[in-house]
């Protein structure tokens, strides 16, 4: 394997890594459900998808190519966000409140039509 | 180099690991606990990726894309049975 290649492959499985560890980082300091949501689908996606790269280009340089990998990323880069949009429906129905603040409009409306 | 790499990964996942288990654990709701368990199953995906690209097998991908499959199913089963009440009607 070229040094070159090698060097490229690395940095996938780095960013793969670090992108997992910020998925997870996400998820334990963000400050309420619908934004902690939001850290792990995208990070982990974009960790497992560098990893998955990198583990097909690693096929491929080794002789034995195989496109199995691209099979599992494709899956996964469905499935993400399907999972998370049925959690966030879920989280809407036990009425789990957000910390961000309402917008402008929302909140006159709401003011206005006197809701809790 | 590639050796090192991966080891640094290694490393970073199983950090990972542990912050989605102390969420897991902690999580207020139960919408926490459920996308605690949905990350889980996304970082023993990665892995497994990563044994393969260690020990340079292709025998890890099967393991990785029957862990993808059931990991979806699991996790729209359980989001549908905190929205609805039951997985299956």
């Amino acid at each position: 394997m070229s040094p070159v290649l090698e060097a490229v492959l690395s940095l996938a499985v780095v960013i793969g890594g670090l992108f997992t560890l910020l998925g997870a980082v996400g998820l334990v300091r963000l400050p309420d459900f619908y934004s902690r949501l939001h850290a792990p689908t995208k990070a982990s996606t974009l960790g497992v998808g560098g990893m998955l790269v990198a583990a097909m280009v690693d096929s491929f340089a080794l002789g034995e190519p195989s496109v199995r990998e691209l099979l599992v990323t494709l899956f996964v880069f469905l499935a993400a966000p399907v999972s998370a949009a049925l959690l966030a429906t879920a989280a809407f129905h036990l009425k789990l409140r957000s910390v961000a603040p309402l917008p402008e409009h929302a909140a006159a409306d709401r003011s206005h039509r006197d809701v809790p | 180099m590639l050796t090192l790499a991966v080891w640094f990964a290694f490393t970073c996942v199983a950090a990972a690991f542990v912050l989605c288990a102390w969420r897991l654990v902690r999580g207020p709701d139960s919408a926490d606990r459920l996308l605690a368990l949905d990350t889980l199953y996304v970082n023993g995906l990665a892995l497994l990726v990563l044994l393969g690209i260690h020990w340079r097998t292709p025998l890890y991908f099967e393991a990785a894309l029957l862990i993808a499959l059931m990991g979806f199913v699991s996790t729209a089963a359980l989001a549908r049975f905190a929205t609805r009440g039951d997985a299956i009607e």
